[in-house]
């Protein structure tokens, strides 16, 4: 400690070695909070169903979610996504991405949106007719610091009609 | 600084950020605020510099007797002896 650049050095390691701990506890006081999402998801109308080579659909859906809970002092943003999950002959579990959206806040967590699907959901193949799917909604949790982590709602019982539109 | 200055500089280094640290967290925490915290601690750090890192006059209170250069110049330097083994003196 004989000298500025001493002094400096040492004050310097030991505040971000603190600064680590403090972020460290930070994140795991997320361990602590209570969370339990709900939501909601109906099938409003299917506008077009076709096959060019593979099959796809054309949905409107409604979507009524409320994730509040997920938000604590340190979350930055809340990723949140719905995907259509069936089964093929050929794959066991085929997942397509229809709709998602940043969540920056708590305020903007608890929404009702009618919206078309932002992703075109398209069949490797021909196995869409009568076919019946899940509606999962998945998030992804990202903190300010610490670990991301990720669960999901899962909303069976849906299904496409027998015949192309 | 002297010596005593040097571990009191240390030691007031390390509480003051733990302080510091322990704070911002609480405070943050409570008020559900991350910026909070965060803004707490770099004032915190702050302040530590200011009072750790200049040489301040209080960190000079039991100051090092040096001998005096003209005194030194009397007296012949010691002679180095090589010997095998060296007895060394406590400081």
């Amino acid at each position: 400690m004989h000298s500025f650049g001493y002094r400096a050095n040492a004050l310097l390691t030991f505040a971000v070695t603190a600064l680590a701990f403090i972020c460290a506890i930070a994140s795991l006081s997320d361990k602590f909070s209570n969370q339990n999402p709900s939501a909601e998801i109906q099938i409003l109308y299917i506008k077009r169903f076709k096959s060019y080579g593979n099959d796809e659909v054309s949905l409107t859906l409604d979507i009524n979610a409320d994730l509040q809970s997920l938000f604590t002092w340190n979350t930055k943003q809340v990723f949140a996504f719905v995907a259509a999950e069936y089964e093929t002959p050929k794959n066991s579990l085929n997942q397509v991405s229809l709709w998602d959206v940043i969540i920056p806040d708590k305020e903007h967590a608890k929404f009702r949106i009618q919206t078309s699907n932002k992703y075109r959901f398209i069949d490797q193949g021909h196995n869409l007719r009568g076919k019946e799917f899940n509606l999962t909604l998945h998030w992804h949790v990202m903190p300010k610091t610490g670990k991301m982590f990720a669960d999901k709602i899962v909303m069976p019982g849906y299904s496409l009609p027998d015949a192309y539109k | 600084m002297d010596w005593q200055g040097q571990k009191l500089a240390e030691q007031l280094m390390q509480i003051l950020l733990l302080i510091a640290a322990v704070v911002a967290f609480v405070v943050g925490y409570t008020t559900a605020s991350f910026r909070t915290m965060m803004l707490i601690y770099a004032g915190g750090v702050g302040v530590t510099t200011l009072i750790t890192i200049p040489n301040w006059p209080f960190f000079n209170r039991h100051p090092l007797k040096w001998l005096d250069p003209s005194e030194a110049e009397k007296h012949p330097k010691p002679e180095v002896v090589v010997s095998s083994k060296k007895k060394s003196s406590k400081k």
